[in-house]
C-alpha cells in the first residue's frame, strides 16, 4: 500500500484481532500515552502561561511553541511513512485511519470554537489530561467542560 | 511585536515535540491508530468494543507527570498554577471539547498527526484553529484590556 492509498483512507480490516496482538496493543498503547504525556511536559504545553505567551503575538512574544510541531510532525512523519509502506501494524492489529474528507464548515466552525477555547485557557486537549495527573484543580475545571462537550456533539459519520 | 528571548525554550521544545511525534509514531505502529487525544476521549464513551486501549492510553497520560517526576526529577514544568476562575475554565473546556469534536480533531490530531499526513483538511483546521486562538488571546489581553485603560 503507498503512502497516497493511505491518505485516501478508510483502511478499517474488519477481522477480529487475536488476544495477543489486543494485549501487545494496550502495552503499546501505555507506551504511546506515557511518552506523550511526557513530551507534552517537557515541551512547555502543559504551562498555560507558556501557551498563552506563544499566542500573544503582539506582546513580547515566546515562539518556542512553534518547535514542538516542527519536532511532532518529523517524528510522526516516520510512522506515517513506515505505515505507508508495510500497509500493516508490526502486532497484526489493523490500520485505521481517519477517512479522507473535505473541508466543510463544520471542520471551519469547530476549529474556530476549539481555537477560542483554547485561547480564553491555554490548555488544548492532551495537556489538560495531562496536568488533570497533577491533581490540579484548574485542569479538572477544564476537563470536565471538555468532556461534557466532547461527548454532547453527535459523531459525524464520513459520506460515503 | 518583540521575542520574549528569556522565556524562549527552543531546544526543549523541539525535545519535548520530538517525543509527542515518537509516541504518535508508536500508536499508528502497534495500534494503527492516530494519535489525536480529542477523538481518543470521545471514543471513550462512544466505541464500545474500541475502548481499552483508549482508557491505557489516557491511563498514560495522567501517569506521565508521575513518570517524570520518578525518574527525571529535574525535568519538565512544574504543576500549573491554579487558575481562580472556576467559570472560565469550564467555558473554556466546553468550547475546546465541543470544536474539537465538530472539527475532528485538536492540536495533536489535526496538528502532528495531520500535518505529518499531508492533509490540506488539517492545514485548515490548523490555520483556523491558531488564527481564532491568537485573536482571542489579543482581545483578552491587548483589545479589552486596551479599551478599558
Amino acid at each position: 500500500m503507498s503512502t497516497s492509498q493511505l491518505k485516501q483512507g478508510p483502511t478499517i480490516t474488519t477481522a477480529v484481532p487475536a488476544s495477543g496482538a489486543r494485549v501487545v496493543g494496550w502495552l503499546g498503547a501505555l507506551l504511546s500515552g506515557l511518552l506523550f504525556g511526557v513530551g507534552l511536559l517537557l515541551s512547555g504545553m502543559t504551562d498555560p502561561a507558556k501557551v498563552l505567551g506563544f499566542l500573544d503575538i503582539s506582546g513580547a512574544w515566546d515562539p518556542s511553541l512553534a518547535f514542538v510541531m516542527v519536532g511532532g510532525i518529523a517524528a510522526a512523519r516516520v510512522g506515517v511513512a513506515i505505515v505507508g509502506r508495510r500497509g500493516a501494524t508490526f502486532s497484526g492489529l489493523p490500520v485505521c485511519l481517519p477517512p479522507k474528507r473535505a473541508i466543510d464548515a463544520r471542520l471551519i466552525v469547530g476549529s474556530a470554537l476549539f481555537g477560542a477555547g483554547w485561547g480564553l485557557a491555554g490548555y488544548c486537549p492532551g495537556p489538560a489530561v495531562v496536568s488533570l495527573g497533577f491533581g490540579s484543580w484548574s485542569a479538572a475545571a477544564l476537563v470536565s467542560g471538555m468532556l461534557l462537550g466532547l461527548w454532547s456533539v453527535p459523531h459525524s459519520r464520513p459520506r460515503q | 511585536m518583540s521575542i520574549a528571548w528569556q522565556a524562549f525554550t527552543p531546544w526543549s521544545a523541539l525535545a519535548g515535540g520530538a517525543l509527542i511525534g515518537l509516541a504518535a509514531t508508536a500508536l499508528l505502529l502497534v495500534n494503527g491508530r492516530v494519535a489525536g487525544i480529542s477523538g481518543i476521549l470521545a471514543g471513550l464513551l462512544r466505541a464500545p468494543g474500541d475502548r481499552a486501549w483508549r482508557f491505557v492510553f489516557v491511563a498514560g497520560l495522567l501517569l506521565a507527570p508521575l513518570v517524570l517526576h520518578l525518574f527525571a526529577p529535574g525535568l519538565g514544568v512544574p504543576a500549573p498554577a491554579d487558575a481562580p476562575d472556576a467559570r472560565l475554565l469550564l467555558l473554556a473546556g466546553l468550547l475546546v471539547g465541543v470544536g474539537t469534536r465538530l472539527a475532528n480533531g485538536c492540536t495533536s490530531g489535526h496538528g502532528v498527526c495531520g500535518l505529518a499526513r499531508l492533509s490540506l483538511r488539517s492545514l485548515a483546521a490548523v490555520a483556523v484553529f491558531m488564527g481564532t486562538a491568537i485573536g482571542v488571546v489579543f482581545l483578552v489581553r491587548h483589545g479589552l484590556a486596551g479599551a478599558a485603560a
